[in-house]
Order: structure tokens, then sequence, then C-alpha cells
């Protein structure tokens, strides 16, 4: 339905939104963003998509469909606070394993990563979820 | 025993897979579990009879003195051995009985869960756990009885024992609370050790009725004893365990449990006393009147939960002695009654005893075991369950104040029982055989298991009662009467009134046998009037009306209109906040200084136009941008404050917005119709009134000064703590980890509820 103008841009820019989203969402602990900031951006990139091009191949593009992630998305977030019961600490304390590599410097793995990453998902999945019902129910 | 208390509903996530993947013969691999449990619990009992009560300590939520602590004494040991023993056969029965349904692997893993949730409840020392434990029992059941979900009466019956339950749940669980705050701890280790304390404390009366509400409920006490015959809705296994030996028990369980706290008053007495008596004998009468094999057993469970009661309520040594031994009794023949009445209901395809007869032949294991449990049910001796019931009547007939009354009502009832008894064993095994829907024939292995083992148990028990009497019931009863007793437990106490009455009793109901067609007739001519005024009809009159309120009340507030919905919810803001900060502050309103720059107020005036235009422009297109204008001003004025983070948000927010806007707006009309003048004047003061409570607010909020505001600690740990220097992110994944959480759930509901609303109109559309 969209114009050539807006499916040539969405092309370009859709890669690029892609990776920006994963980079806020990784840098968000230190810096401005976040798995929700993320989450958003990244279904900004996605409903461009939907406007440039149509439903079926937003939908392919995606690969699954969002009410999964959607779930998957909770799922990951609520156990990202399991593991620490065992280790006889209370639910979703913060469990650190920060990890040198060569040329890039220090990088933080940690629970808390795990939680953003769930948020990220229930974001996209959520947004998806509505747009592309709304969508559908144009068609 | 955390493991062994949580295992039940570890195993129950993994038991379908296991059912699915094991097949037919799942249901002896899967009752291992049980069985390993109540080894486990059975190496409990020597340190238990020597050193007294074991408290296992966990902590849970200590900042709430919410503790996973369990108590392991006599009660809770007897009745954990009884649900993880009668658990073990009831798993191996159902994989008999259900064999082929599409749902037994899902059977076995709500089982399972249940299992877990009663075995908790039992073995709860902390009240506010016990209730968490409680309410699952209730749920869980709920799903059990259920099971069968396409058949619309199942669904039915289940949820009307899931409201009374709960009904009564909640009842219960602002008593335990009173409990806890009165006694000054939520352990009940320590609770119980002074009863004095509860006994004399003001809330003493509210106390006990609240946990009585909720105890009486869940046990089926008249007048909420109707759930439970329905409860046979459910699959023959659920029954047999519901009725012996969890379920209905709970009550049963909490009133003995809390007795040494709540008991000996008169209140408790006559309560539990006249309730239990009037439930036995209602429970009987019942039964009597009832062909079907399940619905028999049905009542008279009613009647054993009645009659358990009235013992803990009578609450002298020797009721208790009664109840501990009643109770083991019951358990045993009970689980064993149901499932042979399971196996006959299987093998010939119906319930009606009436349409049974003469399968003595054919099923001979099921004959001799339903007569040998029924004898225990009738109260003869050798069986257990006459020790239980010559004690019961040498403690009614002991009771202070209503000895008269419970001795009669528990003779009736008696008699009434052992005709019944003698119904359900004799008649479908004797005279002709006739014609049945099925071809009957012996049941297998699976489903005889259970019966013979927990029938044989009912006959050693009785001719040996030292075993139960030192292993487990001289403990239990040392609990629940609050000091230790001695216990013996033997068939023969010499020519005196209980065995007088036993044998009064027994003569009745061979009486009550021999012409039980008349009594039949009787019922049916006679006593019809119990269907249209009984208590079931106080339910159904009491659901009405919920739903009569439920669908006046929606009908005033509900009105469809998003505005209205909007009105209402600013002008209820703006009247409930307003009038608390005024009327905390008086007319003089403390405002804060504030400055602002020459940019701030040109963003602010850019917000204020385009709200301005939103509101007075006829293009829808026009309102969406103007109103994402708006958002875009305050996402400056976010930046502005160094919130970045609340800056991207709202950025993101809005180009969404805009995005959703436009996909709706390709749908609709132009404005079809403005309101009218005056609306607008309604709505412009509506809105302003708000702006104008907000901007006194936060003015007023910038005048306090906090001494040590939470944001400087979070500030000061952001980094040390929990290695972040984003501290919005911080909060968000780290420190309030559990809100973000919680508000996670909360976006996926709301969009499984867009979705839903935009398919399902669509759908009704193409329709």
């Amino acid at each position: 339905m969209g114009s050539l103008i807006l499916r040539t841009t969405t092309r370009l820019l859709l890669p690029l939104l892609l990776l920006f989203s994963v980079f806020i969402l990784l840098r968000g602990h230190d810096e401005p963003g976040g798995g929700f900031i993320a989450g958003l951006i990244v279904s900004t990139a996605f409903a461009l998509y939907l406007f440039a091009f149509d439903v079926a191949r937003t939908r392919h593009l995606m690969g699954a469909d969002p009410r999964l992630l959607l779930g998957l998305g909770l799922l990951i977030a609520t156990l990202s606070g399991v593991p620490q019961i065992f280790l006889g600490e209370a639910f979703f304390t913060g469990l650190w394993w920060p990890i040198e590599v060569p040329g890039l410097g220090e990088i933080k793995l940690s629970t808390p990563l795990v939680f953003d990453i769930g948020v990220y998902l229930v974001v996209l999945g959520a947004v998806m979820t509505i747009v592309l019902a709304l969508a559908e129910a144009e068609e | 025993m955390l493991i062994a208390v949580l295992s039940g509903f570890i195993l129950a996530a993994a038991s379908p897979w296991l059912a699915r993947s094991v097949g037919d013969k799942a249901g002896w691999l899967l009752a291992l579990l049980p069985a390993a449990l109540f080894v486990y619990f059975l190496g409990f009992v020597p340190t238990v009879n020597e050193s007294g009560a074991q408290v296992i300590h966990y902590p849970w939520i200590p900042a709430l003195d919410v503790n996973l602590s369990f108590l392991v004494d006599g009660l809770s040991l007897l009745f954990a051995l009884l649900i993880s023993g009668i658990g073990t056969f009831i798993i191996i029965y159902a994989g008999g009985y259900l064999h082929g349904h599409p749902h037994l692997p899902r059977f076995y893993a709500i089982m399972f869960a249940f299992m877990a949730s009663m075995l908790g409840l039992v073995l709860s020392n902390n009240l506010i756990t016990l209730f968490v434990f409680w309410e699952l029992t209730s749920i869980t059941s709920y799903l059990l009885m259920g099971f069968n979900h396409e058949d619309k009466n199942a669904r039915w019956c289940a949820l009307q024992g899931l409201l009374v339950t709960v009904a009564g749940g909640l009842a219960l669980m602002a008593g335990l609370i009173m409990i806890g705050v009165a006694a000054g701890s939520f352990e009940l280790h320590e609770i119980l050790t002074d009863g004095d304390v509860l006994r004399d404390h003001p809330w003493y009366i509210g106390i006990v009725l609240l946990v009585l509400a909720g105890c009486f409920t869940k046990s089926a006490q008249v007048p909420t004893h109707f759930w439970l015959p329905n409860a046979m809705v459910a699959p023959t296994p659920v029954s047999a365990f519901l009725h012996s030996a969890t379920m209905v028990k709970a009550g049963v369980y909490l009133l003995a449990r809390l007795n040494p706290g709540l008991g000996g008053t008169d209140l408790w007495l006559y309560a539990l006393g006249i309730v239990g008596a009037l439930t036995m004998f209602t429970g009987s009468f019942m039964a009597l009147r009832s062909t079907g094999v399940k619905a028999v057993l049905a009542y008279t469970t009613i009647m054993a939960l009645g009659t358990l009661v009235m013992l803990i309520g009578i609450g002298t040594e020797g009721a208790i002695i009664a109840a501990m031994a009643f109770l083991l009794a019951h358990a045993l023949y009970k689980a064993a009654l149901f499932m042979l009445a399971g196996a006959l209901d299987h093998e010939t395809g119906t319930k009606d005893m009436l349409k049974m007869g003469g399968l003595r032949q054919l099923m001979p294991i099921t004959f001799l075991a339903s007569c040998v449990a029924a004898l225990s049910l009738a109260g003869l001796p050798p069986l257990f369950g006459f020790i239980g019931k010559e004690l019961m009547f040498a403690a009614t007939a002991g009771a202070p104040g209503l000895a008269f009354f419970t001795t009669v009502l528990a003779v009736a009832s008696a008699m009434m029982i052992a005709g019944m008894a003698a119904v359900f064993a004799i008649r479908p095994f004797t005279g002709t055989l006739k014609e049945t829907p099925k071809k009957p024939h012996e049941a297998p292995p699976s489903m005889l298991a259970g019966p013979v083992v927990l029938a044989g148990l009912g006959l050693l028990f009785g001719l040996m009662g030292f075993i139960p009497a030192a292993a487990i019931v001289q403990s239990a009863v040392a609990a629940v009467h609050g000091a230790p007793v001695e216990v013996q437990l033997y068939l023969w106490h010499g020519i005196n009134l209980p065995l007088m009455l036993s044998i009064l009793a027994i003569a009745g109901g061979v009486v009550l046998f021999l012409r039980w067609e008349r009594v039949l007739g009787f019922y049916r001519e006679r006593l019809g009037f119990i269907d249209r005024f009984g208590a079931e009809r106080g339910y159904e009159k009491a659901m009405e009306g919920l739903v009569w309120i439920a669908e006046w009340q929606t009908r005033v507030l509900q009105s469809g209109y998003l505005r209205r919905y909007l009105t209402i919810t600013v002008l209820s803001t703006v009247v409930l906040t307003g009038w608390t900060f005024f009327g905390h502050t008086g007319s003089s309103v403390p405002l804060g200084e504030v400055g602002f720059t020459f940019y701030e107020f040109a963003v602010a005036a850019l917000v204020v136009a385009g709200a301005i235009v939103a509101s007075v422009t006829s293009s829808r297109i026009g309102a969406a941008a103007t109103l994402g204008m708006v958002g875009f001003g305050v996402a400056l004025i976010y930046v502005m404050f160094s919130a970045p983070d609340l800056g991207i948000t709202q950025i993101m927010i809005e180009t969404l917005t805009v995005i959703l806007l436009v996909l709706v707006l390709f749908r609709l009309p132009g404005f079809l119709k403005l309101s009218s003048p005056t609306d607008r004047i309604k709505d412009a003061a509506t809105a302003c009134s708000l702006g104008a409570l907000m901007t006194i607010l936060i003015l007023a909020v910038n005048g306090v000064t906090v001494t040590d505001p939470i944001s400087d600690q979070l500030t000061a740990w952001s980094y040390t703590e929990a290695q972040g220097r984003n501290i919005v992110n911080v909060i968000l994944v780290d420190f309030r980890a559990l809100d973000t959480l919680g508000e996670l759930f909360v976006v996926g509901l709301a969009a499984i509820g867009v979705y839903a609303m935009i398919r399902f109109r669509a759908e009704d559309r193409r329709q």
C-alpha cells in the first residue's frame, strides 16, 4: 500500500533500526536506553515496514507470531529471577558475570540483562499484536 | 521437607510428558512418588512419638513474617500419611479407571498439584502459607471436579464447589490474619502453646466465626453441604481422594489444628457440636434415599464430616480420641468404597444400584472387598470402624451440655448408615443377574489394589488396635488436645452404654435394609419438599441475586461511551485528590518557588497551542497531528529536565500513537457530529479543573522538602549495588524488577484484550 519512496527508504532504514534497537537495549544499563525503549524502536521499525508493504510480508519478516513473542518475553522475564532462588538469594537478585572480551573491553552479562531482553520482547509482542490485528481488520 | 511438599508440583509439570511417553502403565510408575512420600513421612513417626512436634523452617518473606515453616506432629503426620498413602492407590487406580481417556495425562498433572497442595496445607506451620495452600486445594479441586469439562453439568457443579469453598476461604483469610495479629505470631507452634491469649482476646468471637465460616464451607457442613454430592460429577478416583483423605477433610483438619488455641469455650462447643450433629444427621438422612453408588457414599461422607466436627466441638479427651480414630477409619473405608463404586460403575456401565444385581459370581474380589469396607462403614466388629463408632457413642454420651441431643442424632445416623452400608455391600452382588449397559467382569488389578489393601487395613487395625494407637493416633490426639494423652484402642470394652447403642444402631440398620424399597417410596411420596426448599435452592437464589446486581450496576455504570468514562475518571480524580489535598492543607496552600527560562516557556506555549487546536479542529488528521505536537512538546520538556529515557520513550510512544491513529483513521469518515457548545463548555471545565489541580499539586510538591529522599539512596546504590549508571534502567530491571514484571503482565493482558476485541468484531461482521 506504500509508495515506492517509502518502500525504498524502509528497505534502507529497517536494518539500521533493528541494529539500533539492539544497541539501545544493550547499552541501557549505563546510558539512556533499555528494553522498553528498544522494544518500542523495533516495533516502530516493523510498523514502518507494515506501512510500506503489507501484513503478510510483515509477519513473514518477523518470523514469529507477535503473540508468541509476547509470551516468550513474559517467560524470559519471569525466569530471569528464578535461578537466584536456588542460590539462596531472593527472587530477582541481580547476578553478574563480567567477561573481558579482547578488543571490546568488558561485557557485563547479568540476570537484569536477561530480564531486559524479556521486557524488549514483551513490548515488541504487545505492540505488534495490536498493530497487526488493526491492520488485518483494515484489510 | 520443602522438596517433599513441593515435589508434587514438580511432578505435576512433568507428568503429562511422562504419562505420554510411558503409555498404558504410567499410573504404576507415577504412583512411585506418593509411595516414596509415604515412606518418607513414615520415617517421621518414631521421631514424633519420641521427641514430639518438629518444626522445619525455611524463610520466605521474612519482612512480612511469612515463612515456609512446616510443623510435623501427630496430626499433620496422620494426614500426610493418609494423603500420600491413599494417593498412591488413587494414582494406580486412575490409570485403570481412566484407561484410554484422552486427557489422562492432564488428569495426573492436576492430581499431583492437588496432592501437593493438600500436603502443604496439613504440614504448614505458618498461617499465611497454610492459607495459600488452602486456596490452592480449592482451585485444583475445581479443576478436578470439572475434569469432564465438555459436560455442562460438570462445569456447573465444579463452579458451585469453587464458589462455596472460596467464599468461605475469604472469611478464613480474615480469621487467620486476626489470629496472627491477636496472638502476635503467624507461626502455629507459637500460637497454640498458649491458647488463653486467643480465648481472652476481645476479637475471639469474630475469629471463631470467621474460621468456622471457612472450615464449615470446606467440610460441607449444614447448610453449605449441598456442593459435596454435586462434586460427584468428577471421575471416581477424584471423588475417592477428595472424600477420603483430602479436600473435604481440610476443614476438619484446621478445626482440629486450632482446637488447642480456640477450643474449650461454650461458643466452640455449641457451634461445632450442634452444626456437626445436624450435618451428621442430614448426611445419613440423605444417604438413605440415594440409589446411585457414588451418591450414597457422598452423603455418608457428609455424615462423617459432621461427626468429626461434632467430636472436635465436644472436645473432651474421649471425644478427641474418637475423632482421630474415626477419621482414620473413615479414610480407609471411604477410599476403598469409592474405588469399589467406581469399579462397579466402570464394569457395569451404570451407577444405579437398583439396576445392578447378582454380580457376586462375576466380581468376587470386588464383592469381598465391598463387604469388608462396608462392615467398617456400618461399624461392625471386628472392623476398625467399630472402634471408631464405639468411641463416638462414648464421647456423645459424655458430651457436656449436649449429651442427649448428640447421642440421639448419632444413634439415628448410625442406624441409617448401617442400613445403607448393607444396601451397598449386598444389593449389587446378590439376587439375579440383571442386564446392565456393559457386560460386567472383574475389574483390573490396578483398580483392585487400593480397595483390597485399604479394606484389609481396616480389618487389621480393628483386630490389632494397638498398632494405629501407638503409631499415630496417640500423637495425633496429643496434638489436637494440646496435652499428652494415653490412647488404647481395642474392640471389647465390656457391656456398657456404647455397646448397647451400637447394637441398637445395627438392629435399626438391619430393619432399614430389609425395608429399603418401602423407605425409598416414603421419601418419594412424603419428602419431595426437600428438593424444593433445600439449601441448594438458597445457593441458586443467591447466585441469581448476584447476577441481577451485576447486571444492574453494569447498566448504570457502563454506558459504552468512552468520553463519559473519561469524564467520570477525571472528575473522580479531581474531587477525591482535591478533597484530600485541600483537606490536609486547609486554605493556605504552601507553594514552592519556581523560575522558568524563555525556552521552557516557549515549549509550554507550543503544547498549549497544540491542545487548543486539537480540541477545535474539525479534521481527524489535524487532531491526530496536533495531539502529536503536544506529545513531542512534553518529550522536549523531559529532555530539558535531564530525563533522556523518558524523552525517548515519549517520542517513541507518540510515533506509535500516530501510526495506530492513522491505521484507524483510514477507516473512519470525517467528524459527523461535533459536540454542542454546552457539552464543550462542560468538557473544557472538566479538563481545566484537572489541569489546575495538577499544577497546584506540583507546585505544592516543589514546596515540600523531604529529608533524605529515596532517590538519593537509589542514585548512590545504582553503580555500587547494581553496576549500572543509568538509574532509570537500574530501577526498572533491578531495584524494582518485580513491579516491572507486574507491568509486563499488564501490557500483555492489554494486548490480548485489544486483539480479542478487534478480532471478534471482525468475525462478527463477517458473519
